[in-house]
């Protein structure tokens, strides 16, 4: 298969980075595990004129928690770093899981957190669960760098809040948190290497058997991925029962928009979302953050 | 990295990469992929290339004791690293306890993945060197055999697995 033709560059720092992407402008593409990009490139679905690799910014790989902005982690971290990372699986299980269930090993070893982020596929298996637990991204650019909610980071499918010119997602935030327990389940054709047909992220705040917060995001069936925010208010302020988890998960039916293709129609996705929706819940309430 | 740009304005770049305990230092081109670095410039013919996108596991090898799909990174990404194909396997003339068990337990039928199966399983028994059986199929689930022969090759890992190295 033909990979086109392009320059590399491979700074040596962030500020180097920003400012070669600005001069390069819109042609030049960042590179960081390649597992997106090159496959693009490819397909003939991008062109880039220039690569910009990240791999020499090693600051950018680490993870670890600091006490006021909670887990951190790098935008270059690959998804078996974080799968494997002991801070990871020791605070929030369910995004070691989440990643695991991402791909397949060989891709997990060089795709990054924040590959997964920009490409902002909706399928995406990362931003459910992120978004759930309240992620944040920093955003770094010429004009210097900004943070947002990861909720506010997708504006479409393959479409992110990342500027153009030069802005290089740098980390993921999650903060310290009240919730009691989060979990991303993932319906997929295959267990390993396929896409999500469904992904359904849930965080819960509880206090005995009653619901004090709950946030849902589901992955794959919306344009971006989607809090489903009624079926949230079906559960805050309850005591939890398994009638009360199937109905937030027939109210989650609402909150999506799915589409019919090769891997099941928009019906099959609808009905996955309330089962899984159910599952998810019931998972987070009885396991904790795994 | 040293690059080099010829008279027809074409760049160039020196890498030095370890392969198989080998040091090389080839002059690349930024779109040579590593999969086509092993195969063409050093005739490292062994690791396979299958969809070229990074979902059949063919033209797995360990980059820096990782299973990677060698399709998918750029030689220039691979500067300064380790890599071993499936050619680095056996030692001295003596095959991988690995490779034995593959031949015993007839886990090999047309054998196009077989060199992507037996990195990802050496990358697994590298970091577990008792798997259970799930352990296994995980390890080797991003390698398709479109000959479906998982059942010996899962048998061959296990067994592998339990012989001394």
């Amino acid at each position: 298969m033909f990979l086109p033709d392009f320059d590399y560059h491979a700074p040596e720092s962030l500020a180097e980075a920003i400012d070669l992407l600005a001069r390069l402008g819109p042609s030049a593409r960042v590179l960081a595990g390649g597992t997106d990009i090159l496959v693009k490139m490819k397909n003939g679905l991008a062109a880039p004129a220039a690569l910009v690799s990240l791999k020499n910014l090693h600051e950018l790989r680490r993870i670890r928690w600091d006490a006021d902005r909670g887990l951190v982690i790098g935008a270059l971290a690959t998804h078996n770093e974080i799968c494997h990372s002991p801070v990871v699986q020791e605070r929030f299980l369910s995004i070691s899981e989440a990643a695991h269930k991402l791909a397949n090993n060989q891709v997990r070893n060089r795709g990054t957190i924040g590959g997964n982020l920009v490409n902002a596929i909706p399928s995406a298996d990362l931003p459910p669960i992120l978004i759930t637990l309240g992620a944040s991204v920093t955003l770094a650019g010429a004009d210097g760098s900004r943070t947002l909610p990861l909720e506010a980071f997708f504006t479409g499918v393959s479409c992110c809040a990342l500027k153009p010119a030069g802005e290089i997602l740098t980390e993921v935030a999650i903060p310290p948190q009240a919730t009691t327990g989060s979990t991303y389940l993932k319906f997929g054709l295959r267990r390993s290497g396929a896409l999500a047909v469904v992904g359904v992220a849930a965080a819960v705040t509880m206090e005995g058997d009653l619901v004090q917060d709950a946030r849902i995001c589901l992955g794959a069936v919306y344009r971006t991925p989607t809090r489903a925010v009624q079926a949230e208010k079906v559960l805050i302020g309850q005591r939890w029962t398994d009638d009360l988890l199937e109905q937030a998960g027939r109210t989650a039916v609402g909150c999506c928009l799915p589409i019919s293709d090769i891997r099941g129609s928009a019906e099959y996705r609808r009905d996955l979302v309330r089962i899984y929706t159910r599952r998810a819940l019931r998972r987070a309430i009885t396991q904790g953050h795994g | 990295m040293q690059a080099i740009t010829d008279k027809q304005g074409v760049k160039r770049y020196l890498i030095h990469i370890t392969v198989n305990g080998d040091q090389y230092s080839p002059v690349i081109k930024a779109n040579t992929l590593l999969v086509n670095l092993l195969r063409d410039g050093l005739d490292l013919t062994g690791t396979k290339k299958g969809c070229e996108l990074g979902d059949c596991g063919s033209c797995t090898v360990l980059m820096d004791g990782k299973p990677v799909d060698s399709c998918l990174v750029l030689a220039l990404e691979a500067d300064g690293c380790e890599i071993i194909t499936i050619e680095g396997v056996a030692r001295h003339g003596e095959l991988d306890r690995l490779q034995r068990a593959f031949i015993d337990n007839a886990a090999i039928q047309c054998g196009y993945c077989t060199p992507g199966m037996i990195l990802s399983a050496k990358a697994l028994l590298a970091g577990n060197p008792h798997p259970t059986e799930p352990e296994v199929r995980a390890a080797i689930s991003g390698n398709l055999c479109r000959c479906t022969g998982y059942v010996n090759i899962v048998k061959a890992v296990l067994e592998a697995a339990e012989v001394k190295p």
